[in-house]
């Protein structure tokens, strides 16, 4: 610690006017709320984390790829595990972003109000929004890290470059968990969460390419796919297992997601300062 | 590392306001929660707000904390304003608010530091301060659980031992012994005590009339999101009380109808759906009066006004219903 730091450090703790804090010491110290809850959780955590590919891989990439591959040769002229496999890498995303982003919001707003006892502090609205998105950020890459390493032991991706499918899954559940974040703190209890589930995420894992292309879907499925981020993350992850990019295409799909995180951004701000701000 | 027994030195400067509203309101929609209130507290007192449910007490206190803004009127904590320095406000307070957010799922010490952090301390810094505080809250035994094990009053204590990881100038709290047991009370009052002996300077809601005269150099009673009344307790007592009250229970359903009984015994009478209450300056003298006329109450009692009486006198109604 340098002179500076300490000198600041000491005027902390002192009685009478405070140095303000700096912004990165203000997202670490919401970080560190997230950290210590996920240290005593983390083991039941991390089980869960590598049983989900694991089941996955045997009954849909083994269970069904077998039949799929025996009776039509595979999907694309690959084997049914490598067409599924990385779709569901974005998939889990969603599901992660989905399991981090609706009750624990609400429990925090509502049920133990932990953002309004960091609001008491130095903290503001967009240090607690944007420091528990980060810890969901952690979740996203922890999830699909693991999700990546597993099926790569089962053989399910072709190239390296599949490593980049990590970073595009992670953004993909971002697409969902910072609109879902608005769309939470605007609940009142969990009935709107079960709309989510039934109207949302579920239809979106069956109608986004994830286990047949989506030119086999009727025209208006097909423009849910268009309008919404799944489909565009699974098209992302395949094109990075399959290393073959086109890059206007590639574009065309982030964009998309960094949409969904941008515009999803401006309204958690505003659902958390409407709802935290009284 | 200071002690939480010393944590704020003495400042006795005769300007140090540390708060001060004027015409403060607070609206939700059109609904006037505060109303227009004017509070000065200075450093080193302890300054209650006290009053009924709904009268505005928490809202209040929010805005003082710095955490809801001001609708109308002016607010300075510390001579800032809150609108625009809330940060290096909050940096200064220590909150209690009035339920306890605790997590319950971590230990009591892990509760501590996390705050801690919130302030910009380190990670030494807070166990140092976590440690003392633990001691000050008698809860050191306690450290490791978690704090969904303890009681009440235990998670009372913590959470103020929490507000004052960041060795605030100012402590915040919001009805802090509400539904506590009277034992539990007691240590929470001797706690704060103490903290008022260091110099902390104490803001606190309450509904009880004991708590405050237990509690407070000086205070204002709050109704409807006004104040109706503001002074020492003894002041308040003196001022809209008489010294002694006599308490009279008859056997009937409304106590009007004895009204004209005790009439002219004492300066008042306030009728309540179980009692009399006659104030007057000598109680045994006006129970003998009362005697003298042949009444034979059920039951009869003389005591020194309260707070509450002074409550009820104001706004003709009870503080806790
Ligand atoms: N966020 C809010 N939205 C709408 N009305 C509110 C809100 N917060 C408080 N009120 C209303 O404002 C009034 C004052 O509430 P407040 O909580 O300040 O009272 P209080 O004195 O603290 O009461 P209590 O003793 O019950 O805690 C109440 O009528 C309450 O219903
Ligand atoms: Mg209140």
């Amino acid at each position: 610690m340098s002179a500076d730091t300490s000198s600041v450090q000491a005027a902390r703790e002192r009685s009478g006017p405070r140095p303000p804090m700096r912004l990165a010491e203000r997202r670490l110290a919401v970080i560190g709320y997230f950290a210590t809850v996920y240290k005593r959780i983390w083991r039941g955590s991390i089980i869960g984390r590598f049983l989900s590919p694991l089941l996955f891989l045997l009954s849909m990439g083994l269970g069904l790829g077998s039949l799929v591959d025996s009776s039509s040769g595979g999907v694309d002229g690959r084997s049914y595990l490598q067409f599924v496999v990385p779709a569901i890498v974005a998939t889990q995303a969603m599901w992660v972003a989905m399991g981090e982003s609706t009750y624990q919001v609400l429990a925090y707003i509502k049920w133990n109000r932990m953002y309004e006892s960091m609001l008491a502090t130095p903290l503001s609205v967009a240090d607690v929004l944007l420091g528990h998105l980060l810890a969901v950020t952690g979740h996203l890459v922890l999830a699909t890290t693991i999700f990546v390493a597993v099926a790569a032991l089962f053989g399910a991706f072709a190239s390296w470059w599949v490593l980049l499918a990590i970073p595009v899954a992670v953004l993909t559940g971002l697409a969902f968990t910072v609109p879902i974040f608005a769309y939470s703190a605007r609940q009142e209890g969990d009935d709107g969460f079960n709309i989510l589930y039934r109207l949302l995420v579920t239809p979106l894992m069956l109608f986004s390419g994830t286990f047949f292309p989506v030119d086999q879907l009727p025209a208006v499925l097909r423009a849910v796919a268009w309008v919404t981020p799944l489909w565009h993350g699974v098209e992302l992850c395949r094109a990075a297992a399959y290393a073959s990019f086109s890059p206007l295409a590639d574009a065309g799909h982030l964009a998309v997601l960094l949409l969904y995180v941008g515009v999803g951004w401006v309204l958690a701000r505003r659902s958390f300062a409407k709802r935290l701000v009284r | 590392m200071t002690d939480p027994r010393q944590a704020v030195p003495r400042q006795p400067v005769a300007d140090d306001v540390l708060v001060r509203a004027r015409g403060l309101v607070k609206t939700f929609g059109e609904f006037r929660a505060v109303d227009g209130i004017d509070v000065t507290v200075h450093r080193g007192e302890a300054f209650g707000f006290l009053g009924p449910n709904g009268a505005g007490k928490s809202s209040t206190m929010r805005m003082v904390g710095a955490v809801s803004p001001v609708s109308g009127g002016e607010l300075r904590i510390f001579g800032l304003d809150p609108a625009t320095d809330g940060p290096a406000i909050r940096a200064r307070l220590g909150v209690v608010p009035q339920a306890d957010h605790l997590d319950e799922e971590l230990t009591v010490e892990e509760n501590l530091w996390i705050y801690g952090r919130y302030f910009g301390l380190s990670g030494r810094q807070v166990r140092e301060r976590a440690r003392e505080l633990l001691d000050f809250a008698q809860l050191t035994e306690r450290a490791r659980h978690k704090v969904d094990s303890l009681s009440g009053g235990m998670k009372r204590r913590l959470t103020i031992a929490r507000s004052l990881i960041n060795s605030p100038e100012v402590l915040l709290l919001d009805e802090p012994t509400t539904g506590l047991d009277p034992q539990a009370r007691h240590i929470l009052w001797d706690r704060l005590f103490r903290l008022k002996r260091q110099g902390v300077t104490l803001v606190l809601t309450t509904h009880y009339m004991d708590e405050a005269e237990q509690l407070c150099d000086r205070l204002v009673v709050m109704d409807h999101g006004r104040i109706v009344a503001e002074g020492s307790p003894r002041n308040l007592i003196s001022a809209h009380s008489t010294r002694e009250v006599l308490e009279l229970r008859f056997d009937l359903d409304d106590h009007r109808d004895r009204l004209d009984d005790v009439d002219g015994v004492g300066e008042r009478v306030e009728v309540l759906p179980d009692r009399l209450l006659v104030y007057v300056d000598d109680g045994d003298a006006a129970m003998s009066a009362i005697a003298g006329r042949g009444i034979r109450p059920l039951s009869s009692l003389v005591r020194r006004s309260t707070l509450e009486d002074v409550f009820l006198h104001l706004t003709g109604r009870s503080l806790i219903d």
